[in-house]
């Protein structure tokens, strides 16, 4: 974690307690997750107790206090997509990663995720792998699939 | 950048930039939606504006990448302008051929229009599309014709007309009478009339207010403001500016998801082109009236698009609603009046102001007017955005627009109003689609996900999906939404899964009744509807997972099982090399057989057994025929082969 | 501040503008049951028990008392059928993380709550906020706050402030309805609690890494 990019971040944000959300947003995008030393700049500069700031970071979906792998499954599990046979999709993708649904593998390289709707429906069930998207997956086809990640 | 100082100025540069471009330039404009840019739309866009560079066309031809027309099905979605010819599932390699034929020779490429399944009939304008012709697109025909990114093309098509008739020509009083007298009601989900909304907020005494966006779509199957807000930003802007006149509010936010990166980029962007021209900041187009707006973005919480939550987020806190017995127009952000609109609503606003009220309330039913964004997804053949008129039929919806179920499958129930709504079975098709009559039908309007299902979907665990996602959105502040719903999902799992116990209906009876009586807030309170609505139109397929233990629509993996038909099975080897768990037997020539030893019923054999085969079969509630003898399962070819050709076979 | 005159329960009752319901009733004498309802505290409308009816004569309202403001001419009921359902069914919920509790037990017995209505989950929490809030808004201290939502929701003490704050204070501790909050201190105190003595923010962090 590069201290002085994470100073540069804060930095607008200084003293305005209501912009919390949006300035963790940009440390999570920065990092890939939210380093503790980074959480303390922003309470210290924010002027927001910790136990806020925890609150927050576990609340929501979007923050990790733990660094996430190299690349993103995330399945789709709108209403849609579940009903197009989602649930064993996802089923499929825990077996062949050995991770579920909010976890890292032990190498950072595969982190899985399930999100409420990306707005491919037309293309259901749908896996969006480090922002490519994936449609009509079959069971079958999320070995091929996942394959080509390193 | 002109600074627009008047409403004669914004005028005179609308007559400019629509003069500059002549009505009869081919324009190519393509869909760059995030739907269609999954399937690779912006491959498509680079495709036409290397083509139109080589053939040197480029001074004459303009290409765009627009908003979402809705067609989400047949994407990439391309329209050719000013002919309106609209190509469906347009690939780059077909873009050398579409700019020869079609821009250079005026000719339509047959291949690439619509053509109906059934007669093969062609449709080569957007507006005798099917798909399109009964719909009434008053907010999303917009989309094709401006390049999401241009504050220009948005002017060019009459953007900002409405904001300046509202500052300069009707005070803000009169502004939320003509929203009153429109009936327009939330489009977010609680149909709450918007001019009633207003009007709490015009007259609450304290000097400072707030107008607020919710783009917070958290219903799963619903992207309607999405593509309204990445499409075309600024209709949502004008509404904005004209509700922070109406109400005397100079500030306002947009709180959007962040799973919606384009739009969060969009809108950003749009508020920065207006506040070049002088359409936001101060004195706006020289009126006086100051207004600027300001971006915040979700992080990841359903429960966030409850208004209560939506603001204390605003705040940076977590979005934990608050008990609230005044409203939120008079004490909502920072307990101040705040307006909170959906973006489908605030979007109608320029449309009523321009128009008027009394064209508005030319459309829809009686107590539902104007016309409503529907996603339209699930087990439908077009699978996109539409929008209707209120008081259209669900069946001209599903069947006109949708044009029915595919894979010749059987319609079971339409799920409208996402986690908060039902399911509406077939009996009930013909109902008119409206606020009221959707709720007295067991559902209700909800944000416009329209979710089609069929034979094939099992309607408890429809149930306990709703149930499940809700309980892992819930906030965790009330008893009867935290752990009510947790009891409840546990007990539809538990169904699910074979476990089902007499009582358990009771029980989850009892568990609605306080979630609806008892919770803090609307997710808890109308948590219990997709449960209420199934098992009040499909009671029997309840009974039919307790009592003995059968998924009647084969769906609930620990209820089914699997089975090869011998007689069809033709020992490809298909199946038997993609089963994860080398759980069938077989060998070529030797017919398939599933040891259930090792079976987890993921389905995999069912997906990748060939069609021509169809050998897989389901059972559930009665026991697997035992597997043939091992001596019977060799394949005699050649007896086979005459077997099938003989007459009596077919 | 203005009179207001309410009947609660049938009795005539004269409150001050700005009170809740359950302010008016206490004073009145009249016992509204509460989990998370504190007199120095914020009202969080969370734990749902003080729920009342409200009489408009052709509808009724249920409302939470310790949110709701007194009004000219209110009509309140604090038991009815609807009123003890609830309160019956949030007491089962409750029983389920809690069964051992006193306070708990002690209603269940007044409403016909069955501790066993539903399966027990190994939490003895039941979120009703009061220790995190009070060090909040009371103590100011900020040492012990909740994380997560919804059914993974739960306290935390944060380890550096708590070392260095909580032992000469603890006026949280006899707050807790089920005692789960002195076995989660204790548990922080032994598990995560920095090691040098002189603990100050930001210590155990820059030692770890």
């Amino acid at each position: 974690m590069d201290a002085e990019r994470i100073d540069q971040i804060i930095e607008p944000y200084q003293g305005a307690p209501d912009l919390l959300i949006q300035v963790l947003l940009a440390i999570q995008s920065e990092c890939n997750w939210l380093p503790e030393a980074a959480l303390r700049k922003t309470s210290e500069k924010l002027q927001v107790p910790m136990s806020r700031i925890l609150h927050i970071a576990t609340f929501y979906k979007a923050f990790s206090l733990v660094p996430k792998g190299r690349h993103k499954v995330h399945i789709c599990t709108g209403t849609a997509c579940h009903v197009r046979g989602a649930p064993r999709i996802l089923h499929t993708v825990q077996e062949l990663t050995g991770i579920g649904a909010g976890e890292t593998d032990l190498e950072l390289k595969f982190s899985v995720e399930t999100v409420n709707c990306i707005g491919c429906c037309a293309l259901g069930p749908v896996i969006d792998v480090d922002g490519k998207v994936h449609g009509n997956v079959s069971t079958g086809d999320t070995a091929d699939i996942l394959e080509q990640y390193k | 950048m002109p600074q627009l100082r008047s409403p004669d100025q914004l005028d005179a540069f609308r007559q400019e930039l629509s003069s500059s471009g002549d009505a009869d330039t081919p324009c190519i404009s393509v869909c760059a939606g995030t739907g269609c840019l999954a399937y690779g739309a912006d491959q498509v866009i680079r495709a036409f504006e290397a083509e139109i560079g080589k053939q040197g066309l480029a001074a004459t031809v303009n290409t765009k990448g627009t908003g979402c027309p809705g067609y989400c099905e047949k994407g990439p979605v391309v329209v050719i302008y000013p002919e309106e010819i609209c190509y469906l599932g347009v690939k780059p390699e077909d873009v050398p051929e579409i700019v020869t034929r079609t821009i250079v020779e005026k000719k339509v490429v047959a291949r690439l229009v619509y053509s109906d399944p059934d007669s093969g009939e062609q449709a080569i304008r957007e507006s005798d599309i099917p798909f399109y012709k009964h719909q009434e697109r008053f907010l999303l025909s917009s989309n094709t014709r401006i390049d999401s990114k241009s504050i220009d093309d948005y002017l060019a098509i009459g953007g900002y007309t409405a904001l300046s008739k509202a500052l300069f020509r009707m005070t803000a009083v009169e502004v939320v009478e003509e929203v009153k007298k429109s009936n327009l009601r939330g489009r977010g989900g609680g149909g709450f009339p918007a001019g009633r909304k207003w009007e709490g907020s015009r007259d609450a005494p304290e000097e400072v207010k707030y107008v607020l966006v919710n783009a917070d779509e958290g219903d799963p199957g619903a992207f309607m403001d999405r593509a309204l807000l990445e499409g075309n930003p600024h209709s949502i802007l004008e509404g904005l500016i004209i509700g922070g006149y109406a109400i005397g509010a100079h500030e306002g936010y947009v709180y959007v998801r962040q799973e919606y990166p384009l739009a969060v980029e969009n809108i950003a962007l749009a508020i920065r082109h207006a506040e070049e021209y002088g359409l936001l900041g101060e004195n706006i187009l020289g009126s006086g009236f100051d207004f600027k707006v300001m971006v915040h973005q979700g992080a990841g919480a359903f429960v966030c698009g409850e208004s209560t939550a939506l603001m204390t987020a605003l705040e940076g806190r977590a979005g934990e609603p608050r008990p609230k017995y005044v409203r939120s127009n008079v004490k909502g952000l920072w307990n101040r009046p705040s307006v909170l609109n959906n973006v489908e609503t605030w979007a109608n606003v320029p449309l009523i102001i321009n128009k008027g009220a009394d064209w508005f309330t030319g459309y829809g039913t009686e107590g539902s007017k104007g016309t409503k964004i529907f996603s339209l997804v699930g087990k439908i053949a077009n699978t996109g955005l539409v929008e209707v008129p209120m008081g259209i039929t669900l069946r001209d919806i599903v069947y006109k627009i949708g044009g029915g179920i595919p894979g010749g499958k059987k319609f079971k129930a339409v799920q409208t109003g996402g986690p908060s709504g039902g399911c509406i079975p077939e009996r009930l098709l013909d109902l008119e689609v409206g606020f009221d009559e959707l709720t007295e039908a067991g559902s209700m309007m909800g944000s416009g996900g329209m979710i089609v299902m069929d034979e094939d979907t099992c309607m408890v665990d429809v149930a306990r999906y709703f149930l499940h996602f809700l309980s892992d959105e819930s906030c965790g502040k009330c008893v009867p939404c935290r752990e009510g719903l947790r009891q409840m999902d546990r007990i539809l799992k538990n169904i699910t899964e074979g476990k089902g116990q007499d009582g358990d209906i009771e029980t989850l009876e009892d568990l609605s009744e306080l979630a609806m009586d008892a919770s803090l807030c609307a997710l808890g309170k109308s948590a219990p509807n997709p449960l209420l609505s199934t098992l009040r139109y499909f009671r029997d397929e309840y009974e039919a997972h307790i009592k003995e233990k059968r998924c009647p629509s084969l769906l609930c993996k620990d209820l089914v099982k699997y089975y090869i038909d011998p007689e069809k099975c033709s020992a490809c080897l298909i199946c038997l090399r993609k089963c994860p768990e080398g759980g069938v037997v077989g060998a070529k020539n030797m017919i398939h057989v599933i040891d259930h030893e090792k079976c987890t019923s993921c389905g995999v054999c069912f997906d990748v057994c060939p069609d021509r085969f169809d050998a897989v079969v389901k059972y559930s509630g009665e026991p697997v025929p035992p597997p043939i003898p091992e001596e019977q399962r060799m394949i005699d070819r050649k007896k086979k082969k005459d077997h099938e050709q003989s007459p009596s076979a077919n | 501040m203005s009179k207001v005159h309410l009947q609660i329960d049938g009795k005539a009752v004269e409150a001050e503008e700005g009170m809740t319901v359950l302010e008016a009733a206490h004073h009145a004498g009249i016992k509204i049951p509460t989990l998370c309802f504190h007199h120095e505290l914020e009202p969080m409308g969370g734990c749902r028990l003080c729920m009342v009816e409200l009489d408009f004569g052709d509808w009724t309202r249920l409302v939470v008392s310790c949110v709701y403001l007194v009004e000219e001419g209110l009509v309140v009921r604090t038991r009815s059928e609807k009123v003890d359902k609830i309160r019956k069914g949030i007491l089962e919920l409750q029983l389920a993380h809690a069964p051992y509790s006193p306070q708990l037990n002690r209603w269940a017995e007044e409403y016909g709550a069955d501790r066993n209505r539903f399966v027990q989950d190994a939490s003895f929490c039941i979120h009703c906020g009061l220790c995190v809030r009070y060090c909040a808004e009371v103590a100011q201290k900020h040492a012990v706050g909740f994380i997560d939502r919804g059914v993974r929701k739960e306290i935390s003490f944060i380890p550096e402030i708590a070392a260095r704050e909580c032992n000469d204070c603890k006026e949280c501790f006899p707050l807790c309805p089920t005692s789960y909050l002195q076995a989660a201190f204790v548990l922080t105190e032994s598990l995560a609690f920095p090691r040098n003595g002189s603990a100050k923010a930001g210590d155990s962090a820059e030692s770890a890494s």
